[in-house]
């Protein structure tokens, strides 16, 4: 039996090792390497912002490259057009986003839109946002938006020569998105979202304001997928509509945060670790198969839905009793 | 505008609208049946835009008789992927199993991709030209085909479900699951007559476009959302709902496309759809 002080040093030293680490590690890695680390931070970061509305409160969004799409744009074209840094544009973009979230989400909810319903006209309002960026001049159309390289890099535009800067404001973003995750899983907000989810009509009967709550959800998670537009744009230096506001973004939040186990705060970094993994290692040997990669993701997928319903976390979590669980009713 | 040009518009979103009809009567059946909204469905149509192809390519098979294969092809493959697939999940909550058809989507495209490559194909049929003069609007004849097509394998269906035993059964299992199986309806084997149907109802109108239409891995995106708006609109396992929702769409988009600069047409529809989905989202017609 460890005392509660030994117990207590040696949290710390996990803690340190993991903080090193993270701090660290990526120094030893190739270009490539550091590449794919990014990509899955990155979409981790996008799968834990669809999981706030989507896994937490349980209003499942197919429409969040809509937001994405907004934070990408609003901070590219602020900076390209009237020269603001990028970082003030994403702060802009997050909050038009989660202002554009509140009204879909007050929009919607308020006539009471549930599932595939409200799944719908997330995406129906993602597909004329694409429309309208196609179609008109100041978004650059089809062109889309590429962003003017400063030489030398430069911490007020966003951009920077090496990869390891852009890791650590992943990095960053990832902890926060993470935080706000454990934050839900042990605080008032995160207890009404879970009732809603579980049962929004007893949740109501409890005097939760249930239209309030969810609305809040969405602009929540609005806020911080429009955050992970900016960072896209300001690593690939180019949108373009279908990149932008296009169905796989979102399909790729969604895959992941399920694959990894939805409405739990490390299912998103888990699903994304994995099938990132998996697609790079399956593009290394058969890469030169067009579609093969995307294929046996997509296998991968369907075996988990049907055999790990509560995806790879449903594994390593304790499970929930027979009766309480919503996957076996 | 000109009248004529407003004119030509209505009929040419007429002509779509048939088209859209059926492929919504098949998404609408197995949303009716299983509660399922089926997102591969578009990967679907593209399969049977494909078979289409392949045969007419390979056995200069025409592309109307082809329907002759396609249909029972799909038929197969989509009560396949529903004792495979979707049977093992029906009980599990809707967001697993709207992933699970995501995945279905997902992978039957990638395998056209990695079968067939990304390249635009298209049938060119001998007639493909021959077009209808009606008074003053022109119609082209392939469309108009597909349109007649559209509606008549729609009715055939609508017989089908209101005349025979398993039509019945199948209503009778859409409203009431657990009642239909409690008076000795085989509840798994409606499911997988109706996903089957389903799917056949796309891969008919993925063959009816064909001749006028390109293909390639990703084109049953294009048809994803508006077949989702037909059926929402019309009203989630209404019928009748999803064959005027399948002109609606057909109307708005050929309406937008001509009012409207660009592509910016297409958000007509895609408002109409959401002012619906608001004040009205069990659809006109339910």
């Amino acid at each position: 039996m460890m005392s509660k002080q030994v117990k207590k040093l040696s949290y710390g030293l996990v803690f340190v090792a993991t903080a090193c680490f993270l701090f660290w590690g990526p120094h030893l890695l190739s270009s490539y390497l550091l590449h794919v680390v990014i990509l899955i931070l990155f979409f981790s970061f996008l799968g834990s912002a669809w999981n706030v509305v989507s896994g937490y409160a349980g209003q499942f969004s197919f429409g969040h490259s809509a937001f994405f799409g907004v934070g990408a744009y609003l901070s590219s074209l602020l900076y390209v057009k009237s020269g603001i840094s990028p970082w003030i544009g994403m702060l802009v973009g997050a909050v038009f986003a989660a202002g554009l979230g509140g009204f879909i989400g007050y929009l919607t909810f308020r006539y009471k839109l549930k599932g595939a319903f409200f799944a719908l006209s997330t995406f129906a309002f993602s597909e004329m946002l694409r429309i309208i960026a196609l179609n008109w001049s100041i978004t650059g159309k089809a062109m889309g938006i590429l962003i003017p390289l400063k030489e030398g890099g430069s911490f007020q535009a966003f951009q920077f020569i090496d990869k390891l800067s852009y890791y650590y404001i992943i990095l960053l973003m990832v902890l926060c998105v993470l935080s706000v995750s454990y934050g839900l899983d042990h605080s008032k907000l995160g207890y009404y979202f879970k009732a809603i989810r579980e049962d929004e009509e007893a949740a109501g009967s409890l005097g939760i304001n249930i239209l309030k709550y969810k609305t809040i959800a969405l602009a929540i998670s609005a806020f911080f997928t429009a955050l992970g537009g900016t960072f896209y744009a300001q690593y690939m230096f180019y949108i373009d509509p279908d990149i932008a506001f296009g169905t796989n973004v979102t399909i790729e939040m969604i895959l992941r945060t399920m694959l990894g186990g939805v409405g739990t705060v490390f299912g998103p970094l888990i699903g994304s670790a994995v099938l990132e993994s998996m697609a790079e290692v399956i593009r290394s040997f058969l890469g030169e198969y067009k579609g093969v990669s995307l294929m046996l993701y997509a296998a991968m997928l369907i075996f988990v839905m049907i055999f790990f319903p509560h995806g790879l976390m449903g594994l390593v979590r304790r499970r929930p009793k027979e009766a309480a669980d919503p996957i076996k009713r | 505008m000109e009248l004529r040009v407003l004119l030509q518009a209505i009929v040419s979103g007429l002509l779509t609208g048939g088209v859209y009809a059926l492929i919504g009567v098949g998404l609408n059946l197995i949303f009716g049946v299983m509660k399922i909204i089926n997102f591969a469905h578009g990967s679907l149509l593209m399969l049977g835009m494909y078979s289409t192809y392949w045969l007419f390519t390979f056995f200069k098979i025409d592309p109307y008789l082809s329907l002759a294969i396609t249909v029972p092809l799909l038929f197969l493959i989509g009560v396949i992927i529903q004792k495979v697939l979707i049977n093992p999940i029906i009980e599990y909550p809707e967001n697993n199993q709207l992933v699970l058809t995501m995945g279905v989507m997902l992978f039957l495209e990638n395998l056209a991709l990695f079968l067939w490559g990304p390249d635009f194909r298209t049938v060119k049929v001998s007639y493909v030209g021959t077009v209808l003069s009606l008074s003053i609007v022109r119609v082209n004849l392939l469309r108009f085909i597909a349109f007649a097509g559209g509606l008549l394998l729609a009715l055939l269906l609508y017989i089908f479900l209101k005349k025979t035993d398993m039509g019945k059964a199948i209503r009778a299992s859409s409203e009431e699951r657990e009642g239909a199986s409690v008076v000795g309806i085989s509840v798994k084997r409606v499911h997988l007559i109706s996903f089957g149907i389903g799917t056949a109802c796309v891969g008919a109108a993925g063959t009816l476009m064909t001749p006028f239409f390109y293909l390639s891995p990703h084109v049953g995106h294009l048809f994803l959302l508006t077949a989702f708006m037909v059926v929402v609109m019309g009203g989630m396992g209404s019928f009748i709902g999803a064959i005027i929702g399948g002109f609606i769409i057909g109307l708005t988009e050929s309406l937008g496309a001509v009012t409207l600069p660009g592509s910016l047409g297409q958000i007509i529809p895609f408002s109409l759809f959401v002012i619906i989905l608001l004040f009205k989202p069990t659809g006109l017609f339910k």
